[in-house]
């Protein structure tokens, strides 16, 4: 009989992944991270103690049985632990790559306490990609019912969603209105840190549970919400359409040419392929010396595609300091290894014009912290008389983004004050069998959230439709049992 | 839904065609003032083009489309009746307010004449007296004059050379509708953005309402990548999502005519290309006979240079 584990016995420290070289990397939009080897991830798998009270699946939005797959990685069983994961993880290779682990499963893993924790979420990526390379799928038997639901938006929520409702047996139709199905997965993301077979092999999966994609679908325009149950027969809706709308600075000079927000910038790159101009037809602006103006994850995300994109300087100008900025550490890391020069404590006042309406530089003021603001940061304050200019042809804006206004605009869906779509604590929106979540309920979030909201919807759903959800079977606990507010999910803005 | 297949084709001139496409659920959401976003192939841009017409009944839309670019002369080459559009999405923008105006001049500019038959149609539609205003270079671009009539109480005609209609520039015919009536509530205005300043110039001193609808440079249409914001009064809105209506003499034309300019170059290189490869396709031939490297093949067909304001005149 194996003896127990403790943190002594374990490999002591993390199995590193394998990386491009920051310099080769910043070159091309190949993976930067390469993914665990068999051996890497045996290794790996050895340092989980299996311990009993498993802080990690609490720490999980959708409560993987993170030990449970961990295991059966270690017996070498990977079927088994792809089988473990998609039990509650539709996207675990799509997830291992881009959820922010370390606030969550690997912030509160037990060997964590000592040595640095089990790196959870490069094994997930082992097994997602295992599981894809192999072509293996997990279709479960489903007893089908008689209902239809429809989902708005082809994104994390609207993919997790239609997976459940799939799952229940229900007949689910997914909306995009792109003319390929992701969401942010394909406009967002670049192939660098998601590349594009991924997200093919998890939408391919879905079709293998009888999920249907409609791309080239404006809803609300094409069709309304309303229209959805009183027409198209849905029984029920998901809407998870994103937040979209980015926001501009509304300084001088922001609507110069090579003034453009991080969202048009990744949706030519990654969506439009812009990259490969002219054998794809959309052109991408091409900058010399490129300021991205905030410092969130999209952020590091538009100074990493100027990269590839061939810029000679990228500068990142954020005007609150390095311990501020909402991007997960460990891109701020590529990021800087890759060459992007970080200009914290910097605030931008104008974009300067050339004489011929296109961008020359950033004028900006050095900032320092004073109180602390309504979202517990310290507030940046200008420092009088410290004006000073950056010499750049491409300025983009990475600052958030405010709510679509399409389906406000065509539906009687209560919204709140900021134009988000209203909900009660269930998802359930104002309209009878309409649900919502993702970043069209909350703001600009991560995929990991969105997918948890999608989730949480489709258990409501299926309250709302009588069906039986093993899941929450007599229980009307906590869907995930844990509050998102205490690990650190209440972030909404990056500005 | 809609495979997005092609079911008429006309072509009214050299450089601007008419294609119907079947897409029975749009024809019947479909708006006067909406948009749709056109992908003619998996390796296309999303071009935006206004909705020109839609038939319920036959379950179509109409685009009316002008050569202005790669992808545009790309289309009018490819697209047949029976061909297939990748992908086609819409009615996208807020549809154009109706109903309020009693008296309405509609006034469309070359392409623009496509997009304000729509509104024209609505406007009667909602019991108004419609004067429509028709601009063309030369009488040899004239369309659509019938379809006008039919729906229209007035129409003036306009061309630069005086070969239809009255000679005289747009804003000219604009003049003499407002000189014909003194009680216009409204006037629509589509075309490039230099005509619907001009004509927004026009009516300011006599402080009607003035309706434009812009076609800026766009990549998704719903107002998610705000390539598409314009300067109204002292806001910035996105045209996709916001409009693309806006009151013509608030709307800053010179920040969005420096705007659709800003891909000039890459527009003029891809064009550039494309034409050396059609050029490359006929005499491929030739060519393996002769031998000539393809390189050398001419960069211009001799072609109109491009007219970057043209872009805006959508379909």
């Amino acid at each position: 009989m194996a003896k127990k584990k403790t943190v002594r016995t374990i490999p002591q420290s993390r199995t590193p992944m394998p990386e491009q070289e920051p310099q080769v990397r910043a070159r091309n939009f190949d993976e930067v991270a390469c993914g665990y080897s068999p051996a890497h991830a045996l290794r790996e798998a050895d340092r989980c103690l299996e311990c009993p009270d498993e802080p990690c699946v609490r720490g999980c939005p959708v409560g993987v049985d993170i030990p449970g797959f961990i295991k059966r990685i270690a017996a070498r069983d990977l079927r088994g632990a792809y089988d473990t994961l998609t039990n509650t993880n539709l996207l675990p290779a799509v997830c291992g790559r881009v959820c922010p682990q370390e606030n969550q499963c690997e912030g509160v893993c037990t060997v964590g306490d000592t040595l640095e924790p089990v790196a959870i979420g490069r094994l997930e990526r082992f097994v997602g990609d295992t599981a894809i390379r192999e072509g293996w799928a997990n279709v479960p038997y489903v007893e089908p019912v008689r209902f239809r639901v429809g989902i708005v938006g082809s994104g994390p929520a609207g993919m997790a969603c239609a997976a459940d409702m799939a799952k229940a047996g229900c007949d689910v139709t997914v909306y995009e209105a792109f003319h390929q199905p992701g969401g942010v997965l394909r406009y967002g993301i670049p192939d660098f840190r998601l590349p594009n077979e991924v997200i093919d092999a998890e939408i391919a999966n879905l079709g293998k549970l009888g999920v249907k994609f409609e791309c080239n679908t404006l809803v609300g325009r094409l069709f309304t919400i309303e229209q959805m149950v009183d027409e198209l027969g849905y029984d029920a809706v998901f809407i998870g359409v994103g937040a979209g709308y980015p926001s501009m600075l509304s300084i001088p000079g922001d609507s110069l040419n090579g003034v453009l927000s991080a969202n048009e910038l990744l949706t030519r790159c990654n969506l439009m392929r812009a990259r490969d101009f002219p054998v794809f037809d959309t052109p991408v602006p091409a900058g010399r010396r490129v300021a991205v103006v905030g410092a969130g994850n999209t952020a590091m995300d538009a100074m990493r595609v100027s990269l590839r994109l061939g810029a000679e300087k990228v500068y990142c100008i954020y005007r609150r300091s390095r311990t501020e900025a909402p991007a997960r550490l460990e891109e701020v890391h590529h990021a800087e290894q890759e060459g992007v020069e970080f200009h914290w404590l910097t605030n931008p006042v104008a974009v300067l014009d050339d004489g011929h309406g296109s961008a020359r530089g950033l004028r900006c003021v050095r900032m320092t912290l004073g109180e602390p603001d309504a979202s517990g940061r310290r507030r940046p304050v200008a420092v009088p008389g410290s004006e000073f200019d950056f010499e750049t042809d491409l300025v983009v804006y990475a600052i958030g983004t405010n709510a679509n206004p399409i389906m406000g605009q065509t539906s009687g869906l209560k919204l709140n004050e900021r134009g988000y779509i209203a909900t009660d604590d269930e998802l359930a929106t104002s309209l009878a069998g309409v649900f919502a979540g993702g970043d069209i309920v909350t703001g600009a979030a991560t995929v990991i959230q969105a997918m948890g909201a999608g989730r949480r919807a489709a258990r409501s759903i299926k309250r709302y439709l009588g069906l039986r959800d093993s899941a929450t079977a007599g229980s009307g606990a906590t869907l995930f049992g844990i509050d998102l507010a205490e690990h650190g999910f209440t972030r909404v803005r990056t500005a | 839904m809609s495979d997005f297949e092609i079911v008429r084709r006309e072509d009214f001139s050299d450089v601007t065609y008419l294609l119907e496409v079947r897409h029975p659920m749009m024809a019947r959401a479909a708006r006067p003032g909406q948009f749709v976003i056109v992908m003619l192939h998996e390796h296309g841009e999303r071009i935006p083009l206004t909705i020109a017409d839609y038939d319920r009944e036959r379950g179509t839309i109409t685009l009316v489309i002008q050569t202005v670019g790669k992808t545009t002369r790309e289309m009018q080459q490819a697209c047949r009746v029976g061909s297939r559009l990748y992908g086609l999405v819409g009615p996208m923008g807020v549809p154009t307010a109706l109903g309020h105006a009693k008296k309405v001049v509609c006034v469309g500019g070359g392409l623009g004449v496509a997009p304000i038959f729509p509104q024209a149609l609505g406007h009667k539609e909602a019991g108004a007296y419609v004067v429509a205003v028709l601009g063309f270079r030369t009488q040899k671009l004239v369309f659509w004059e019938d379809k006008f009539r039919r729906v229209c109480d007035e129409l003036i005609l306009c061309t630069n050379d005086g070969s239809a209609g009255m000679r005289g520039l747009i804003t000219d015919g604009v003049q003499e509708a407002l000189a014909r009536h003194d009680d216009i509530d409204e006037v629509v205005a589509i075309g490039p953005p230099v005509m619907m300043k001009a004509c927004a110039e026009v009516t300011r001193p006599r402080a009607i309402k003035t309706t434009v609808s812009v076609n800026p440079i766009m990549v998704d249409g719903t107002g998610m990548c705000g390539g598409c914001r314009i300067k109204v009064g002292d806001q910035v809105k996105f045209a996709c999502v916001d409009g693309p209506d806006f009151d013509g003499h608030r709307v800053d034309f010179d920040d969005l005519m420096t705007r659709l300019a800003r891909y000039k170059s890459e527009e003029r290189a891809a064009e550039e290309r494309f034409s050396a490869s059609c050029r490359m396709a006929n005499d491929s031939a030739l060519q393996v006979l002769a031998g000539i490297a393809a390189g050398s093949a001419p960069k211009s067909d001799g072609a109109d240079p491009l007219d970057p304001f043209e872009q805006t005149l959508g379909g």
